[in-house]
C-alpha cells in the first residue's frame, strides 16, 4: 500500500455533484453501525457540510446475530446547503447482512445504491432474515443499483500484517465499509484514521488492522470500478465561526453546566440510567472539574427527591429521566412545586406506553408534562426544538426554574436526544446569564417569611447556614406568606391561585411566537419539539411552490407565550403535526376554541418530510387546486 | 459556609419552633423531641447548621418542632432528600426522622441505599409497629397474628426487623434505644451524631392511641432487666434484675444461661461494636422479645470513607463567575472542531 493520502490519488475520478445526500449504514447491533455512523459524520464535519443524523438501534444490546430485531442503523444527512433533518429517502444504504438490507431498502430511493457486505449473504443469514433466494443475485433488488463486495474476505487480508486472530479481524469491516463510502462522497480519511489512533492507542495492533481496513476500504473502489462515478457535496454555507457536532444528550448536559456555572453555582444531577436519556449522566459525571456532582440514584424518585434536596441546600439542580421514569417523579415534581424549590427535570421522551419502545422516539408526554400530577399542579414545561437547540433550552429552563422558584419540564426526545447536527461553538462572555439572590436577612428584623413573594411571584430561597432564617417547608399546604401548615379553605384557593399565577407570570419573560413565513392567511403549521426541521423543510417546498402557508413553533408549552392566542386567530386553517396523537392538538382547541387539525404519527420515528408535505396537502384538498 | 466549631452554649429550649406540637398526648414522640434537643444543645452545632429532613407519618412531623432548617417531604422519600442536601452542603449536620411505614415500607429502597454509601447523616427511625397517621392499620414491623384494622384475622406477613436490615447493608453505625429511656437514648443520640458516616438509629416509640403497650416488656422497670440487654462494647453479654443471665454461642447460634451455676462471665460471648465483619451486630439485632432480651445500645460502630467526602475528590468549587469562563470553552471545544472562514 502506497503511503500518498488517498483523496489525492483519486483526483482522476469522475465525481458528480449534489446538493444533498442521504445514507445509512446498517447491519447487526454488534457490527459498529453508530460506530462508523458517527466517524462518517465526523470526517463531513470537518469537511464543511452541513448535517443532521438519526441513529436507529434495537433495544436489545447484542440480539441474535442475523436477525431482524438485531439491526442496527445510522442515518446521516450531508449537504451543501442549511438543511434540518436526516433526510427523508436514502440515496445509498450499506448493508453488512441480509436482515439489514430486508429491513431497511424499502427506505432508499429509486435507483439508489446497496453497499452490501457479500460475504454475509450465506444461506444460514439468507434463512435468519426470512429470505428465500439471495437478492443480491435473484433479481428483486433491480430497482437500486446493487454494489457487492466481498468485505470478510478483503477485510482479513488488509488485517493480516496486524497480527490479530480472525474474529477479532473481522470486527474489523465495519471500518472497511466506511472506507468504501468516504470513497463514494469523497470524505477525508484523516480525522477518522486519527481518532483510530487515539482511542485504540492501548492496542496497536487492533489500530493498525482497522485503519488498514479503512484504507482497503477506500483502495479497493480506486482500483475496482464498482461505481459509475464518484459523488462530490459541496462545502456548505454556514455562517462564520467554529464549529463541532453536537448530539441533543450533549447539548442538554452543556447548557445545564453552563447555566450553572455563569451563575456561580454548582451543578447537581440527579438520575437513574434509562434509555435514551443516560447519556446525559454519562456526560455530565466527568465533568467534576467544572464542579458538577453527579448522584446515580437508586431510582427515579431517589433521583429527584436528591435533586430537591440540593435545591433546597443552594446548588442549581437538575434530574433527567425518560416517559416511564417522568411516571415515577410526578409526585416529587408536586413537592417541588408545594416547596417552590428550583428544579430542572428533563425528559428524553420515547415511545410508550409502559416499557413501550424504548429506544424509539415519539412526543407522547406532552399530556404527561403538563397536566400529569395530581392535584392543582402547575409547571413550566419547555421543549427543544433541534440537537444544538437543546443548550439553550437547557440554559432557559434553568434561568426560569431559578427566577420563578418553580420545577420546569424540560421535553426532548429519543431523535433529539441521539440525533446530532452542527453547533457553533459559544463565546461564554456572549451567552445569557441570570442572576441569583438569596435572601440573607429580613428588613427591620422582623421574622422571616418564606412564602412573601416578589414581584414575580417568587418566594425567597433561603440557604441552610443562613444566621436566624431557620425555617421549615414541606409538602403540607402552608399559609399565605408565613408558611406555617394550614388547612383555612380560603388559604388553599389563595395559594392555589398565587402558585398559578406565579407560572403564568413566566410569559412576561419568554420571547413572543415568531411566524415564518405569511403573517397572516390560509395555512398556519404549528409545532413544537423535535418536529421543528421536518416542519420547516415541508413548509419551505410548499412556499417555494406559492402556497401561502407559515410555521410557527413552540419551545414554551407553558405558558406559552402571551401572542399565541393572537398568532392563531390570523389563519384560516391551523394544522399541527405531532408525534403523538393529538396531545398538544386538544389543548389549542380547548385553550383558545381554534378548529386545529393534527397531523399525527406514533411509528417510533420522526416525521419524513414528505408525511408532513402530504398531510397539509391533505388537509388543504379541495381549497389548494 | 459557616463553620460548625462555633460554640453557640445553646440550652435545649433555643430549639424550641414556635409551631404547637400536634401528636396525641402521652405520644413517645415527645420523649424522643426532648432528648433530641438536648443532645443538639451538647452538640454545640449552631442551629442554622442543622436540617432535620422527614417523610410522611407522625414521627415525620417532628422537623415543625425545632427551630433549624427542616424538610417535610413525601411519603418514604426523606433519605434521598437528605442525601441531596448533604452532597451539596457537607458543612450542614443533617438528621433524618423517619418510622416503621416510612423508612421500611415505602422508602426500604432509599434506607438500603443510604446505609451502603455510608453518606454522613444521622437517620431516627422511630418504631412503634403499627400505623398511626392513618389510623391503626399494621406496619411492616407488626409482629404476626396482630388484628388490626387491616388483619382483622391476625397479621400473616413476617416482620421486618429493622436492625437486620441496616446492618445487613452494612451500616457503619446501628444502634437501638426506646423513648422513655432518657438517659440512655440521650447516650445513643449522641455517639450517632459524633459517627462519621450513615448512623442508624432504631428507637422503640409506643403510640398511645393505636398500639399502647407495644414496648411494656422492655420498659417496664419490673420486668425491663430480663427482657433486655444493655450492650457495653468489650463487656460480656449480661442482663437480668440481678445480672444472672448471660449470652453464650453454640453451636453458631445464641442462647441464654445462667450465671448463677456453671457459667461465668468469662464464658460468655463479648460484645465487640468495632468488629469489621458485621456479624456479632447481625446476631444481636436477630435476637427478639420473647425468646431473648433485646439488645439496647450500639451495635456495631466502624470506620469506612464517607460517600460525600468521595464524590468530593472528583468534584472542585465553582470559581466566582467571570466574563470569558475558559474551563467552559475547553469543554465546548472538546472532540473535532472545525473553522467556518467569513
Amino acid at each position: 500500500m502506497t503511503n500518498e493520502p488517498p483523496t489525492q490519488r483519486s483526483a482522476r475520478i469522475e465525481r458528480k455533484e449534489s446538493r444533498a445526500v442521504a445514507i445509512r449504514f446498517c447491519g447487526d447491533s454488534g457490527d459498529g453501525m453508530q460506530l462508523v455512523g458517527t466517524r462518517f459524520t465526523d470526517s463531513s464535519s470537518v469537511f464543511g457540510n452541513d448535517f443532521a443524523t438519526l441513529p436507529d438501534y434495537p433495544s436489545e444490546i447484542r440480539a441474535p446475530a442475523g436477525s431482524l430485531v438485531g439491526v442496527s442503523g445510522f442515518q446521516i444527512n450531508f449537504s451543501s446547503e442549511q438543511i434540518h433533518t436526516p433526510g427523508d429517502l436514502l440515496d445509498a444504504l450499506v448493508a453488512m447482512n441480509p436482515a439489514a438490507l430486508k429491513k431497511n431498502h424499502k427506505d432508499l430511493a429509486l435507483g439508489g445504491i446497496v453497499v452490501a457486505n457479500e460475504d454475509a449473504f450465506t444461506e444460514a443469514n439468507l434463512q435468519k432474515a426470512g429470505m428465500h433466494s439471495n437478492p443480491l443475485v435473484d433479481g428483486s433488488l433491480h430497482e437500486y443499483r446493487v454494489v457487492a463486495i466481498p468485505m470478510e474476505k478483503l477485510t482479513l487480508q488488509a488485517a493480516q500484517a496486524h497480527g490479530l486472530n480472525q474474529r477479532d479481524a473481522l470486527r474489523c469491516k465495519n471500518f472497511f465499509a466506511l472506507g468504501v463510502m468516504c470513497w463514494l462522497y469523497e470524505r477525508p480519511l484523516e480525522p477518522i484514521a486519527h481518532w483510530i489512533q487515539e482511542k485504540l492507542a492501548a492496542n496497536k495492533s487492533l489500530a493498525g488492522a482497522n485503519t488498514a481496513a479503512l484504507k482497503a476500504g477506500w483502495n479497493y473502489c480506486d482500483t475496482v470500478e464498482l461505481f459509475q462515478h464518484g459523488y462530490r457535496v459541496a462545502k456548505a454555507a454556514i455562517p462564520p465561526g467554529r464549529y463541532r457536532k453536537i448530539t441533543g444528550n450533549e447539548a442538554l448536559a452543556m447548557g445545564l453546566v453552563t447555566a450553572a456555572r455563569l451563575a456561580g453555582k454548582r451543578l447537581f444531577y440527579g438520575s437513574y440510567p434509562i434509555t435514551p436519556a443516560s447519556a446525559i449522566l454519562e456526560t455530565l459525571a466527568g465533568m467534576g472539574h467544572l464542579g458538577v456532582r453527579t448522584f446515580q440514584a437508586e431510582d427515579e424518585i431517589a433521583a429527584i427527591t436528591s435533586a430537591i434536596g440540593a435545591s433546597f441546600a443552594g446548588d442549581c439542580a437538575a434530574t433527567g429521566t425518560s416517559g416511564p421514569g417522568l411516571a415515577l417523579k410526578t409526585e416529587a415534581i408536586g413537592l417541588a412545586v408545594s416547596t417552590e424549590l428550583p428544579l430542572v427535570i428533563i425528559d428524553v421522551q420515547r415511545c410508550g406506553p409502559s416499557t413501550g419502545l424504548p429506544t424509539k422516539t415519539e412526543q407522547s408526554d406532552y399530556f404527561q408534562a403538563v397536566m400529569g400530577r395530581n392535584g392543582e399542579c402547575p409547571v413550566a414545561v419547555l421543549a427543544a426544538a433541534s440537537p444544538a437547540d437543546c443548550f439553550d433550552m437547557a440554559m432557559e429552563a434553568m434561568r426560569i426554574a431559578v427566577e420563578y422558584m418553580t420545577p420546569v419540564i424540560l421535553l426532548a426526545d429519543g431523535y433529539l436526544g441521539n440525533g446530532s447536527e452542527p453547533w457553533r461553538i459559544p463565546n461564554t462572555a456572549d451567552l445569557p446569564r441570570f442572576r441569583i439572590e438569596h435572601l440573607i436577612k429580613t428588613e427591620d428584623g422582623e421574622p422571616f417569611k418564606p412564602y412573601k413573594r416578589n414581584e414575580r411571584g417568587s418566594r425567597p430561597w433561603v440557604l441552610p447556614g443562613t444566621e436566624g432564617m431557620e425555617h421549615r417547608i414541606g409538602g403540607l399546604e402552608k399559609q399565605n406568606i408565613t408558611g406555617v401548615v394550614n388547612q383555612d379553605p380560603a388559604n388553599h384557593q389563595l395559594m392555589v391561585n398565587l402558585r398559578a399565577q406565579k407560572i403564568a407570570n413566566i410569559a412576561d419573560s419568554i420571547p413572543d411566537l415568531q411566524v415564518e413565513g405569511n403573517t397572516d392567511g390560509d395555512v398556519l403549521v404549528l409545532g413544537w419539539g423535535s418536529t421543528y426541521g421536518s416542519i420547516t423543510t415541508a413548509v419551505k417546498r410548499l412556499t417555494e411552490e406559492g402556497r401561502p402557508i407559515a410555521h410557527a413553533h413552540l419551545h414554551y408549552l407553558n405558558p406559552m407565550p402571551s401572542n399565541t392566542g393572537d398568532v392563531l386567530s390570523r389563519y384560516k386553517t391551523v394544522l399541527i403535526p405531532e408525534l403523538n396523537t393529538g396531545q398538544l392538538l386538544l389543548k389549542i382547541r380547548g385553550e383558545f376554541l381554534v378548529d386545529a387539525q393534527g397531523i399525527n404519527k406514533v411509528e417510533g420515528r420522526p416525521f419524513l418530510v414528505a408525511e408532513i408535505e402530504a398531510g397539509i396537502r391533505k388537509a388543504m384538498q379541495g381549497e389548494w387546486k | 459556609m459557616t463553620s460548625n466549631t462555633v460554640n453557640s452554649n445553646l440550652k435545649p429550649s433555643a430549639f424550641t419552633s414556635d409551631q404547637e406540637i400536634r401528636w396525641c398526648p402521652g405520644c413517645g414522640n415527645y420523649a424522643i423531641l426532648a432528648q433530641v434537643k438536648k443532645v443538639l444543645a451538647d452538640l454545640n452545632i449552631p442551629r442554622r447548621n442543622i436540617v432535620f429532613v422527614s417523610g410522611i407519618g407522625c414521627s415525620s412531623r417532628f422537623p415543625y418542632y425545632l427551630d433549624t432548617y427542616g424538610f417535610h417531604g413525601i411519603h418514604g422519600r426523606a433519605l434521598p432528600i437528605a442525601t441531596g442536601i448533604k452532597l451539596a452542603r457537607p458543612d450542614l449536620s443533617v438528621w433524618v426522622v423517619t418510622g416503621d411505614g416510612d423508612g421500611l415500607s415505602i422508602g426500604g429502597n432509599h434506607l438500603l441505599h443510604a446505609i451502603r454509601r455510608n453518606i454522613d447523616i444521622n437517620i431516627l427511625l422511630f418504631n412503634n409497629r403499627i400505623y398511626g397517621l392513618t389510623k391503626g392499620q399494621y406496619s411492616p414491623t407488626s409482629e404476626q397474628g396482630k388484628k388490626t384494622k387491616t388483619s382483622p384475622h391476625g397479621v400473616i406477613d413476617y416482620p421486618l426487623r429493622a436492625l437486620s436490615v441496616a446492618i445487613g447493608a452494612e451500616a457503619t453505625f446501628a444502634a437501638r434505644s426506646v423513648d422513655i429511656d432518657h438517659t440512655h437514648l440521650s447516650m445513643v443520640l449522641h455517639r450517632a451524631a459524633l459517627h462519621k458516616g450513615t448512623s442508624f438509629v432504631e428507637i422503640y416509640q409506643n403510640c398511645r392511641i393505636f398500639n399502647d403497650g407495644a414496648f411494656t416488656y422492655a420498659t417496664d422497670k419490673s420486668v425491663r432487666d430480663d427482657h433486655r440487654l444493655i450492650l457495653q462494647n468489650g463487656q460480656p453479654l449480661v442482663f437480668g434484675k440481678n445480672n444472672n443471665k448471660g449470652i453464650v454461642l453454640r453451636d453458631s447460634e445464641p442462647q441464654i444461661v445462667d450465671l448463677n451455676g456453671r457459667y461465668s462471665a468469662s464464658d460468655l460471648l463479648v460484645h465487640d461494636e468495632r468488629t469489621q465483619e458485621p456479624t456479632l451486630a447481625y446476631m444481636l439485632s436477630r435476637m427478639y422479645y420473647p425468646d431473648f432480651p433485646e439488645p439496647m445500645g450500639v451495635f456495631r460502630a466502624v470506620a469506612r470513607p464517607c460517600y460525600n467526602e468521595q464524590l468530593d475528590k472528583f468534584s472542585v468549587p465553582v470559581p466566582m463567575p467571570q466574563e470569558i469562563d475558559h474551563a467552559l470553552e475547553a469543554l465546548y471545544a472538546s472532540g473535532e472542531v472545525w473553522e467556518v472562514a467569513g
